[in-house]
């Protein structure tokens, strides 16, 4: 009876002191005066026999969605959004139930996923990686037999780049040195200018990179990074995530996505005068999803914008080896940059690469890197820090990063068949996203822009007005109706423009150029016929 | 003209805040001092393999073949691998779509998710759902993950023991939360009494913070110390009553040198508790291949298991797993490998047997040898290691030792441990990182140096404390203790 008493008693005297305080008080933590308040009267009732412990403030269980962060709440991340996970119940339709569906299998066209489709993986990569990760067999003489000369030695000499040859110790937080110290020789190969490898951060993969740098950046919702639209939502997730504003700079479909200064000026004007600091511009090169290759003036122009503005340039390099059209050519910013004259003390700049993608696809591995160059050894520092709270990324994904930074040479045992792997994977790439993008041409209102460069294609589909008003009444973006269309009636899976911005009042969706070349055809058949029946159905 | 974005006076102060002594001051200096050609024995972290631990073959041979898997064609490939690793290999292959290289999914292949989600089950008796189990580049990646869904904002605080990892320090730093320490009872064992818990609450609430999760380490790091089967009920009834999220960070399940207490999931004793605390209670447990006899740090596989928690949540969790697409395939076969490890009558168990406890009985012996030379030394008093991988000897400090620290501008055991460091290239982690009580003083170290260099490092050490004790006076009444 008295604990009950004393329940009553305590909840009245709080929820009286919570209403005087604040009478619109929420469940969820909002102003602390109130919570003061409330928390000083529990301090009374602390000294009671402990089964009446004091009851939290939030009576609901933490993890309910209500009261997860907010900032967790907003982010999106299309790729593997709603689309797919249709595409994954549809998929388990057909194992259970062959035939449920007009289509044998689910083609995901929704994410760069090179081997999932078939691409075969570097085969000297791959024997190195298998050495380190078992470098015992290396003693034994059938080893020679089973592996090439140079896939051994290259073996060892990373093996003796890694203390006690241990490749299951955490390393430097940073990296391997000798392995940095490869990948700085690769830049420098690569652009003609020094790097150095104190400035690179192995990472699993480029996301985590990317991710460090914001929440480096962002201090607050009145902190802007720059982003392309149409961008990859790797980076409104994590401006998101990390409480930022993202501040949109429009690439231009009509001519080829191309990116105008005046752009640029415009979006950054409008942000300054919303109270916005804007940070740091994102810029993929080659592009996300739009492919687009930019030219050396382009840089050029954007790196003197950078620098009059003040802003970090965060350059997302990741297909740097995706280049499908002979008049253009991949150039680093960083080469841009210090071409241009341009050193460390005057610009600060991010450069990111992966091992995800270019001909060697290896996604999975998570590896990858930052070159950070222009700040000061303070800022230094903080990264280092905040890499070493992970302790360092996995150990073959930094080996892989610096074998793609220096693959075979000319006269190695294994450069034949490691140049014939790699050139048959790149023209091959090249041919499947000329046939995809002249099927997707050839669709009514479908206008497909080319692939210069990266992975994808982002056709702009013109909607009958009576199709918008169907996915308006489903309560669902138009494209994102059509590509679920899409789906049901081929397994064909792309991600709604949507997922990546574009101008308001247009659509479009992301198609890998990745399914196997021999399914092309039928892709392409069955993508036209699907269309050609959804145009008649609601043509204007 | 206007600073730029990366002055350091222009970054997220967030980032300012966050510690991680691990690879701090110490490490820092110890790396610079290995440059110039001083021999350094690293036992600041973890990281068995560093000091000479050696991988079990097993499951490198089944990456190595899984990372070529043309060697699975070639018809020599059974004179370098066992058949057993071969078929595991190939088992393994065919749960992914496309081998190593690509993309999984986010949540981890599903294949390995249910070889956890049985190892579970055979572990705890009771059945676990693969789908509740994710596969992470690591267990701090998991950890990062829930601590940054949980914190909503300052006024969020965390529970987290002290002396404690410094992951979640510094994790909650970085999302701008609140630490709300509770203190471990050197003087029993580094035991856990509740009312320190409840002190903890209260104190935090007084302070306007809602406490939203509290965070156990199970074996303790630095701490060693495996927790009954009682002080697992009272936690979880605590966490219950206060709404709660348990995170259980069992990383050294694997590693327990005492037999009294075994280690025990909090999983099973609340699932033994009954309802409701079994159905309502929100807990999210965290697993490695780095410690336990694997030491695989550098491979970054780990899970975490989440129970009671809402569907709605786990989508939201699902959705930030998939930002970052996939964690790295090769950690996942490690992870199988660990779950699912050779069984009697194929070809390797003996081989995994035996590698397995040698390096688990090894592990035992140093931890006593580790805790005797800690004793035998002046005004050094140490528990003993039940159980993880570290030593965390209290250095009784004389004042003026103190005082030296102070005129030095550096905290007393930071100084020791410099000292230490010069004298004889011991690198090891000042209390500071890890918490401790007001002027009582520990260091950590790792009872990871080889065997044969045990008793060599013991000496070196004792030399070095009883020549500084020495130098510094040894008077009484600073302590605590």
């Amino acid at each position: 009876m008295r604990k009950l008493e004393a329940h009553r008693a305590k909840t009245l005297i709080r929820n009286t002191a919570v209403s005087l305080l604040n009478p619109r008080r929420q469940s969820s933590s909002s102003s602390s005066s109130s919570y003061y308040y409330t928390s000083r009267l529990a301090r009374f009732f602390t000294s009671l026999p402990s089964d009446a412990s004091m009851a939290s403030d939030n009576s609901t269980p933490p993890i309910t969605v209500e009261s997860l962060n907010p900032k967790v709440l907003k982010c999106e991340y299309a790729v593997r959004g709603e689309i797919v996970s249709l595409a994954q119940k549809l998929q388990q339709d057909l194992q259970a139930n062959p035939g449920s569906h007009p289509f044998e299998e689910i083609l995901y066209c929704n994410i760069g996923n090179p081997q999932s489709l078939g691409q075969q993986p570097i085969t000297f990569f791959r024997e190195v990686l298998a050495l380190c990760d078992h470098p015992t067999i290396l003693d034994k003489s059938e080893t020679q037999g089973l592996f090439s000369a140079d896939s051994i030695e290259r073996a060892w000499q990373i093996l003796d780049q890694i203390p006690g040859r241990a490749t299951g110790a955490y390393s430097h937080s940073q990296g391997i040195k000798g392995l940095r110290d490869t990948i700085a020789a690769g830049i420098e190969a690569r652009d003609g200018f020094p790097a150095d490898p104190n400035d690179i951060f192995l990472t699993d993969g480029a996301s985590p990179a990317v991710h460090m740098m914001m929440q480096l950046l962002i201090r607050s919702e009145n902190d802007g990074i720059f982003c392309p639209i149409p961008q990859y939502p790797l980076y409104s997730a994590s401006i998101a995530l990390h409480g930022g504003t993202l501040v949109p700079y429009y690439l231009d479909e009509a001519t080829g996505w191309g990116l105008e200064i005046s752009e640029l000026k415009k979006q950054l004007e409008t942000a300054r005068q919303k109270g916005i600091t804007v940070r740091a511009l994102v810029v993929i090169n080659p592009g996300n999803p739009t492919g687009q290759v930019l030219a050396e003036e382009n840089q050029r122009d954007i790196v003197e914008f950078c620098k009059k503005e003040g802003l970090v340039l965060l350059a997302d390099e990741v297909y740097q080896e995706n280049i499908y059209v002979p008049e253009k050519q991949f150039h680093s910013f960083k080469k841009v940059s210090r071409s241009m004259g341009y050193g460390d003390k005057d610009i600060p700049l991010v450069s990111f690469q992966s091992v995800s993608k270019g001909y060697y696809g290896e996604c999975g591995k998570r590896g990858g890197y930052m070159e950070v160059t222009g700040f000061s050894p303070e800022v230094r520092e903080q990264i280092y820090k905040v890499a070493s709270v992970n302790l360092c990324s996995n150990i073959s994904g930094q080996i892989l990063a610096s074998l793609v930074m220096s693959p075979p040479n000319v006269g190695d045992e294994s450069y034949e068949s490691y140049f014939a792997e790699k050139d048959g994977i790149l023209q091959s790439l090249a041919r499947r996203a000329k046939k995809l993008e002249d099927g997707l041409n050839n669709l009514e209102g479908v206008t497909c822009n080319k692939a210069e460069g990266a992975m994808y294609l982002f056709p702009r589909i013109r909607l009958p007005n009576k199709a918008i008003k169907e996915a308006e009444s489903l309560k669902k973006a138009p494209d994102a109706y059509y590509a679920t269309r899409l789906l049901n009636a081929t397994g064909i899976v792309v991600v709604p423009g949507s997922g990546f911005g574009q101008v308001p009042g247009t659509w479009h969706f992301r198609c890998t150029i990745l399914p196997q070349e021999e399914k092309i055809p039928a892709i392409v058949s069955r993508w036209t016929e699907f269309h050609q029946k959804f145009m008649d159905e609601f043509r204007d | 003209m206007s600073a730029k974005a990366l002055d350091y006076d222009q970054i997220n102060e967030n980032v300012k805040k966050a510690q991680y002594a691990v690879r701090g001051e110490l490490y820092l200096r110890a790396s610079e001092l290995q440059k110039e050609g001083k021999k350094i024995i690293f036992t600041n972290v973890g990281n068995p393999h560093a000091l000479g631990q050696k991988p079990l073959t097993f499951p490198r041979q089944v990456v190595a073949l899984c990372q070529a898997p043309f060697l699975l064609d070639d018809p020599n490939v059974g004179l370098i691998f066992p058949a057993d690793a071969i078929a595991k290999a190939k088992l393994y292959l065919s749960y992914t779509s496309g081998g190593l290289g690509a993309y999984s999914d986010s949540r981890g292949l599903p294949g390995i998710r249910k070889e956890v989600a049985e190892f579970i089950g055979r572990r705890d008796g009771y059945p676990s759902d693969p789908e509740l189990i994710y596969l992470t580049d690591g267990a701090s990646k998991g950890v990062m993950q829930i601590l940054q869904t949980v914190i909503r904002c300052q006024g969020d605080g965390i529970l987290v023991p002290v002396p404690q990892y410094p992951l979640y320090s510094a994790a909650i730093s970085l999302f701008g939360g609140s630490l709300v320490p509770y203190y471990l009872e050197e003087n029993a064992n580094w035991g856990l009494d509740i009312n320190n818990l409840r002190q903890s609450v209260a104190e935090a609430r007084y302070k306007g913070i809602t406490v939203r999760a509290m965070v156990i380490i199970n074996p303790g790091n630095p701490t060693g110390q495996c927790l009954s089967i009682d002080n697992l009920k009272e936690i979880l009834k605590f966490c219950y009553q206060e709404n709660l999220v348990l995170l259980g960070d069992e990383v050294y399940q694997q590693n327990v040198y005492q037999d009294e207490r075994p280690f025990i999931s909090s999983r099973k004793v609340m699932l033994d508790m009954g309802p409701p605390i079994s159905k309502e209670l929100q807990l999210i447990s965290f697993h490695t291949v780095s410690k336990g006899f694997l030491g695989e740090c550098g491979q970054r596989g780990g899970y975490f298991e989440m129970t009671n928690i809402p569907p709605e949540s786990v989508d939201e969790i699902y959705k930030v797993a998939s930002i970052s697409l996939s964690p790295n395939v090769p950690g996942q076969i490690f992870m199988g490998c660990m779950v699912s490890p050779p069984q009697p009558g194929d070809i390797s168990y003996d081989q995994f047997i035996r590698e397995s406890k040698g390096i688990l009985e090894s592990l035992r012996k140093r931890a006593h040898m580790m805790t005797d030379g800690f004793n035998s030394c002046k005004n050094v008093v140490c528990n003993f290691t039940e159980g993880a991988m570290y030593s965390f000897p209290q250095i009784k400090l004389p004042p003026k030792a103190i005082e030296a620290a102070k005129s030095a501008g550096k905290v007393p055991d930071v100084f020791y441990c410099l000292k230490l460091l010069e004298a004889t290239g011991i690198s090891t982690v000042p209390g500071s990182g890890f918490g401790q009580k007001e002027g009582v003083f520990h260091l950590r170290t790792t009872i990871l140096p080889a065997e044969g260099d045990m008793p060599a490092i013991m000496e070196s050490f004792k030399k070095f404390n009883d020549a500084f004790m020495d130098q510094y006076g040894n008077n009484i009444g600073y302590s605590r203790m």
